[in-house]
């Protein structure tokens, strides 16, 4: 019974990523959101498995296609939607924008814009935790297939390894980094190859059954209390464009209609109608109510104000610079 | 008074700091046993034991990323870079993610980070391994930038730089580091932000700082013999720049004078101008402001090119006397 409950939290959950990317996506076709985005829409297993299967203690550290990360991680989508329309009431004031949703205080370390540069910060934060002798507390950092041809996830992963750091990698393979293939980007496209020479276990997995990753990255979770870090490759796909202008010309529409054939809600509810969890009534109304929620958002969202440009040069430092001796 | 070496007292700083607070350790290559490329730590770890000084391998984006990630967990890293020339290769993790993240993220959270870099010429190492690369990092907003030029200063201004809550750079002249001056043995801090007039004088500022002020101050003293009276004021922190006491020196002697050994075109020495033009010691001057610095080449090997590269005391006190006729 708590696995169905599991189950059903975790499709809503997935449920309030898409509406959330969809509605994004409406507004920006529109014009109507400044800025760009990376739209995760085929990929809510992957943070939603992969989230929810740590403890409140846990950090995370997201990606550019990041808004689902932080949704699975149970960021206020109020405060989100705010931020991506660049409100005073979202996230970071407006200030970061899609790419910078984060919460470090509640243990989100947040999205970052440059590919590569989250994993020696997570290695950082899993030192900190291993120094702080906070034991049962685990340091998640996704990243992209693309992001996996960086030197820095290399140099992570050596000290990550070396360290013995409670920290998990999760590659979340989309088969593409903008429009580039992992066939062309990879000598070897076998991403769990990657970790091997730095002794640090690999797993690979179908990224759309949401079991499947919450199973996973919970062992993952155990294992690298004890042991040091583990590499997770969550296959999966994003339906989207990379981002705002992608005309979709390096990938074929029957290659995207296949994925879109294992879209990852779509199972997850065929899953609850199999265990007898939900009713194709429930599923209906689960979604609804995400899209309600949503809504509301994007009402917050609009009517919120612009930060007040007096404080445009606030947050650059933290307290008073000039000190006095 | 008691005398140490500029590098006994960066040490100390150090030293004093990780008795008092067990949040700040030390991270960096050969910084152990070796005592890193310097010797600034010999003896640290004897004290302190490998995890609170913690040798990384050769991994500048790794390690200075790690002591990020860090530092958003609350840790109080001190990073080495073995020499200032190698932050190239962590660019990134300094200029888009230590600087950037408490704004982009609204302020919410802060990354207390000193990095420490040993830079200037000198040495024969040549243009890999004896640049002045301050401005490569002053046109960033979110850093702090320090280059203290005596003992005294060094240890009090690091002191202060492992207490403020900001990502800080820490430039420390290689030929300074055997140079002795008198410290006191109690904690002290020093004012961030605040420049030193080192020397009073009548005729000309000159505004400098590191090893620079040594030259300007012996330039001084011969110059006095001809009846020329420099007033040096040490910047020691450059962003943010004391522009207050440079305003004020200039309004007082008329004429200004700027000595750094970084390149001249695109160097800090611009900065400092501009913000005389900029201010009412703009109407002071008696004559056009001039920059004593490296010529823009590469730093030669050879010791007789090396030389002629360097600002010296010749051509300060040569630059001095043509800002009198
Ligand atoms: C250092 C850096 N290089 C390039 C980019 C531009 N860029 C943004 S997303 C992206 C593709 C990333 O691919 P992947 O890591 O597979 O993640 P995905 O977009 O597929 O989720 C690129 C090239 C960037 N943001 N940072
Ligand atoms: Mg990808």
């Amino acid at each position: 019974m708590i696995e169905n409950e599991l189950i059903i939290e975790m499709y809503k959950r997935m449920w309030l990523i898409r509406k959330f990317e969809e509605k994004i996506n409406e507004y920006f076709s529109r014009g109507e959101i400044h800025g760009t985005c990376h739209l995760c829409i085929g990929e809510e297993a992957t943070a939603v498995g992969s989230i929810f299967a740590l403890k409140k203690s846990d950090y995370v550290h997201g990606t550019h296609r990041g808004h689902g990360q932080a949704i699975a991680f149970g960021t206020d989508v109020n405060s989100m939607m705010a931020e991506i329309f660049g409100k005073a009431t979202g996230l970071c004031k407006g200030k970061g924008g899609s790419m910078h949703i984060a919460d470090v205080e509640k243990r989100y370390l947040g999205s970052n814009g440059i590919l590569g540069a989250s994993m020696p910060i997570s290695v950082g934060a899993a030192l900190a935790l291993k120094k702080k002798k906070c034991e049962d507390t685990v340091v998640l950092c996704l990243f992209g297939d693309g992001s996996s041809n960086q030197g820095a996830f290399h140099e992570a992963m050596n000290l990550a390894a070396l360290w013995k750091l409670p920290l998990i990698f999760v590659c979340v393979n989309n088969l593409y980094g903008m429009s580039m293939s992992i066939d062309r980007s990879m000598s070897d496209p076998d991403l769990t190859k990657r970790s091997l020479p730095y002794g640090i276990r690999s797993i690979s997995i179908d990224g759309n059954d949401i079991m499947g990753v919450y199973e996973t990255v919970s062992e993952a979770r155990s294992y690298v209390l004890g042991n040091g870090p583990m590499l997770i490759v969550e296959n999966t796909y994003r339906h989207m464009g990379h981002a705002k202008m992608d005309a979709n010309r390096y990938r074929t529409k029957e290659e995207i209609n296949s994925w879109k054939q294992k879209d990852p809600i779509k199972r997850a509810g065929e899953l609850l109608l199999k265990i007898s969890a939900a009713s194709e009534q429930d599923l209906v109304q689960y979604e609804s109510d995400a899209a309600e929620r949503i809504e509301n958002a994007v009402r917050f969202a609009l009517e919120s104000p612009v930060l007040a440009i007096e404080k445009i040069a606030d947050d650059v430092f933290a307290g008073e610079v000039v000190s006095d001796a | 008074m008691r005398e140490l070496t500029y590098g006994q007292a960066i040490k100390e700083a150090m030293t004093l700091e990780m008795r008092q607070d067990e949040d700040v350790f030390l991270m960096g290559e050969d910084i152990g046993v070796y005592g890193g490329c310097f010797g600034v730590s010999l003896g640290m770890l004897e004290e302190f034991g490998p995890e609170r000084v913690l040798e990384t391998p050769i991994s500048e984006l790794g390690f200075v990323g790690a002591g990020i990630g860090s530092a958003l967990l609350k840790m109080r890293p001190i990073v080495e870079i073995m020499f200032s020339d190698f932050s190239t290769v962590c660019y990134d993790q300094i200029v888009n993610q230590a600087a950037k993240i408490r704004y982009m993220f609204g302020g919410k959270n802060s990354v207390p980070i000193v990095i420490r870099m040993p830079d200037g010429a000198g040495t024969g190492a040549a243009a890999q391994h004896s640049q002045s690369p301050e401005a490569w990092y002053t046109n960033v907003p979110g850093l702090i930038i320090i280059a203290p030029s005596t003992p005294y200063d060094a240890k009090g201004l690091l002191i202060s730089a492992i207490r403020n809550d900001n990502p800080v750079l820490f430039f420390e002249h290689k030929l300074l580091y055997g140079m002795k001056g008198e410290v006191p043995e109690e904690y002290y801090t020093l004012p961030i932000g605040k420049a030193d007039i080192k020397r009073e004088g009548s005729d000309i500022t000159v505004a400098t700082y590191g090893r620079m002020v040594h030259l300007c101050l012996s330039a001084a003293e011969e110059l006095l013999e001809e009846g020329i009276s420099l007033e040096v004021v040490d910047l020691r922190t450059l962003s943010p720049l004391d522009k207050r006491t440079i305003i004020e020196s200039v309004k007082k002697t008329g004429r200004l004078l700027i000595v750094h050994e970084a390149h001249k075109t695109g160097g800090f020495g611009g900065e400092i101008a501009a913000t005389v033009t900029e201010s009412e010691a703009f109407y002071y001057l008696d004559s056009p402001i001039e920059r004593c610095c490296s010529m823009d080449v590469p730093i030669p090997c050879s010791l007789e090119l090396e030389k002629n590269v360097l600002p010296t005391k010749e051509r300060i006190i040569a630059s001095a006397r043509g800002l009198m006729k």
